[in-house]
């Protein structure tokens, strides 16, 4: 029986009045006990799925990635077919800029103004300079490049000097911390340094890996761990994560940062920081027993190779070796010859690069993750790595005499998650990752022989805390927004296969249909039905009318003569073809010229099987009017590529380029 | 069986049950974390209330009983759950409260009529009476219903709040 009758019963003695009275108020407390439980539950439920789609988008762009390194070896394959002029574009995309110059050639030219009021580094580093830095960073200052690049020579001299595994032991008076994820969240790294104290010769940490994208404070994050690494070298230890790639960073936002704070020097910056990174540790061992790496490992995962390679010509995930098989032998070797002749360096002057087997394993450390499913097989949601289950776990772990393996690289709801029997745990420090309120950060401390302990925290700015409905009204809006944009940016596809199974085309599908549909185009395993109230109008069938779906956002347009298919096109691509003219734009200026503009477009156009005509996109640039001394401002040109939500109060321009 | 298809009734109860089926199963998979078609014991309530369902404390108490393993592994498999919440859904078990008997609940811990209980009054009611609120339950509910300068709740308003941030 669920529903109490409250309605009066009528009267009798005054102690069977106190009863009735004392019933009628357990009834309504159960009421409401019953009815609030159910409230909750279902806000728990919508966070839940917010943080699915955040993710689901999230691994869907990484998967974006394999695209855009395939299409970069396509272009180096296929370079002998690009027209007489294209040689430049070519040099450009796969030259390596960085001539062996040394520290005193960049410093050198570097003068520290008087004016300057940020912190001044004193080589060489003590644990004040730390203290300095946080206190400096804490006030917003930045670090003056010259600083900047003397660190960054320092690290790297001292990385160079290391093996590709940290080797570390505890004792029950010298615990070790271990911090996932920071992705340039300065207030946590602050939060976590607060709350555990400062790295020194007795509190030592592991730090694995992606300390950089996508927060603003990338930098100031680098800065603090690789000076406090040159004071403490032994006692603070420094994973290589996936986003320590100078390519990921064009997408996700640290070269941007670092030319936005650096305009004059940013350029040598992102030099030297793209070999700092491949010289980062591929992973920890702590006690011989606990093996702390990025991402995961893969069936097939071989430490004593990977104890052998050199790691520093691991330059890019997007940087794959070039093919050196047998029937490929003349290719090669036109290849070779060529290559030679027009004087590209590329990551793959054939001595200069890893096997595709040490490759792989290093690719599988950063990228993979556990499920629970036995077995390993591709990583399909990134596009890199593998899912691995809890046999492979436990193989390799039994193959190495290892008993944990602590890994970071997905963020989850309590900042950290135990799997496979206890022997995985994923630590993730970032918290509020996706948008505010989305989830937890957590640190791990543990000495050998006790069970680890976790240590959680949020970072919140509301001075009183917002309810729970509030933040699950924020992250789920922001998911919503997210989603849509999605799916703005594939609507010629989408339509067009919601069309297909619309046969009477009366505009309405099932909701079957269109959660079909909806998955298969957009490849984001969603529960679609359950989110099908936000995106969508239901009729009282409960069939829905798919065009609703598009009603209240569009995607900007910067030039109305031009058609929306190109748009949406340019749109879609947004994050690639930033990529794209980073690379082109090898002097980090933000022009390239509309020569260079078109041939890559061009390029782009066949490899992805875009169908545009090459008149409009041309039409396009020039209607734009970025023209600077006949150079395009990229990044003009990409940022007008916005969606527009209808219900914006203001109307603020959505983008989240890298 | 010819007979049964051209009833047109088990038609449309088939269609039903195979869209319940796709229902439960997304509603399931989004706390299955491990992709192993399994969820946390500690979960079945969220799923099944965010399903639409209001079952008490003890009515899914005993709906776990139906899905759990013969030796409770602390994990629930999505083989026992799906019929088991199917039957839920056909039947349309543990229907929600509508809002006017939530209001006059309300109205009852509240013979005065005063519009409003305190902050002591709601907290004696919901961790004493009924199935007691945890100190967490207890924290999260005040958090949104409590208005701050009179440490009392205005449960009309709050109601109204909570049923268009549903809607």
């Amino acid at each position: 029986m669920n529903t109490p009758n409250l309605e009066d019963m009528g009267c009798g003695t005054s102690s069977a009045t106190k009863d009735k009275k004392s019933e009628k108020a357990l009834k309504a407390a159960l009421v409401i006990q019953n009815w609030y439980r159910g409230y909750s539950a279902r806000l728990k439920t919508r966070q839940r799925y917010a943080l699915t789609i955040f993710q689901s988008i999230e691994y869907a762009d990484e998967q974006g990635q394999l695209q855009l390194s395939n299409f970069f070896s396509f272009m180096l394959e296929n370079y002998t077919n690009v027209p007489e002029k294209e040689p430049g574009l070519v040099t450009r995309l796969f030259g390596s800029s960085i001539q062996d110059k040394d520290r005193q050639d960049y410093l050198g030219l570097i003068e520290i103004p008087d004016s300057y009021c940020g912190p001044r580094l004193q080589f060489p580093l003590t644990f004040t300079d730390i203290d300095l830095l946080i206190e400096a960073f804490k006030q917003q200052q930045i670090l003056h490049a010259y600083y900047v690049l003397e660190v960054l020579f320092e690290t790297k001299k001292v990385l160079q000097q290391m093996p590709n595994f940290t080797h570390t032991n505890t004792s029950p008076s010298k615990e070790i911390t271990i911090c996932g994820d920071l992705h340039g969240k300065l207030d946590d790294l602050f939060l976590i340094f607060y709350k555990n104290g400062l790295p020194s010769v007795t509190n030592p940490y592991v730090f694995n890996g992606d300390f950089v994208d996508r927060g603003k404070n990338s930098m100031e994050i680098l800065m603090i761990l690789f000076v406090s690494f040159l004071v403490y070298p032994n006692d603070l230890h420094l994973n290589r994560g996936n986003h320590e790639d100078f390519m990921m960073n064009m997408r996700y936002g640290f070269t941007k940062e670092i030319l936005h704070k650096y305009k004059l020097h940013g350029k040598k910056i992102l030099q030297i920081l793209e070999e700092v990174y491949t010289w980062l540790p591929i992973g920890t061992i702590i006690d011989n027993e606990v093996l702390v790496i990025h991402g995961g490992i893969s069936e097939s995962t071989d430490l004593n190779l990977l104890h052998r390679i050199e790691r520093n010509k691991m330059r890019s995930v997007l940087m794959p070796p070039i093919p050196m098989d047998g029937d490929r032998a003349e290719k090669k070797n036109k290849l070779g010859t060529a290559t030679v002749a027009l004087g590209i360096r590329t990551s793959g002057s054939f001595s200069e690069q890893l096997t595709k087997q040490e490759w792989e394993q290093v690719i599988d450390i950063l990228w993979s993750d556990p499920r629970g499913k036995r077995g390993c097989y591709p990583n399909t949601n990134r596009g890199g790595g593998c899912y691995f289950g809890p046999d492979i776990t436990s193989k390799i772990l039994n193959k190495y005499q290892l008993k944990m393996l602590v890994r970071s690289h997905e963020c989850k709801p309590e900042g950290y998650e135990i799997c496979h029997d206890g022997k995985v745990i994923t630590v993730f420090s970032a918290s509020n990752y996706y948008e505010e309120g989305s989830n937890r950060g957590a640190y791990i401390r543990m000495s050998s022989g006790t069970t680890p302990r976790f240590f959680q925290y949020q970072i919140t700015k509301a001075t009183c805390f917002r309810p729970l409905y509030q933040r699950v009204n924020a992250i789920e809006s922001s998911a919503i927004r997210m989603l849509k944009e999605r799916m703005i940016s594939r609507k010629t596809d989408l339509i067009r296969a919601f069309q297909l199974q619309d046969r009477n085309k009366s505009g309405k599908l099932s909701m079957g249909q269109w959660a079909f549909s909806m998955e298969n185009v957009l490849g984001l395993n969603l529960p679609w039905r359950s989110l099908s109230s936000h995106l969508v109008t239901t009729d009282k069938d409960g069939n829905i009318d798919y065009m609703s779906g598009f009603q209240d956002v569009h995607i900007q347009k910067p030039v109305k003569e031009v058609q929306s298919s190109l748009i949406e096109t340019v749109y879609r691509y947004r994050s690639d073809l930033q990529i794209i003219f980073n690379i082109i734009d090898s002097d980090h200026s933000g022009l390239i010229s509309m020569e260079e503009f078109r041939s890559m477009w061009r390029l782009f156009k066949s490899h992805y099987s875009v169908h545009i005509d090459d008149s409009q996109f041309d039409e396009l640039a020039e209607r734009m009017d970025l023209n600077k001394d006949g150079s395009i401002d990229f990044n003009e040109f990409l940022k007008a590529f916005y969606v527009v939500h209808k219900f914006d109060q203001l109307n603020k321009s959505d983008t989240k380029l890298a | 069986n010819l007979n049964l298809l051209e009833d047109g009734k088990e038609r449309k109860e088939e269609v039903a049950v195979a869209e319940f089926h796709k229902k439960i199963k997304e509603a399931f998979e989004v706390f299955d974390h491990e992709s192993n078609n399994t969820v946390d014991v500690r979960e079945v309530g969220t799923i099944i209330r965010s399903l639409g369902c209001c079952p008490s404390e003890g009515e899914l108490h005993d709906l776990i009983a139906e899905v759990e393993e013969e030796e409770p592994t602390g994990y629930i498999r999505f083989e026992k759950f799906l019929p088991v919440m199917t039957e839920v859904l056909l039947e349309r078990r543990y229907r929600p409260i509508p809002e006017d008997i939530l209001l006059r609940a309300f109205e009852v811990l509240d013979p005065a009529k005063r519009g409003f209980l305190s902050k002591d009054e709601l907290i004696k009611y919901m961790t004493e009476e009924g199935e007691p609120f945890s100190q967490e339950e207890m924290e999260e509910m005040l958090s949104a219903a409590i208005d701050p300068e009179s440490n009392s709740i205005h449960y009309k308003d709050y109601i109204t709040m909570m049923v268009i941030d549903e809607n």
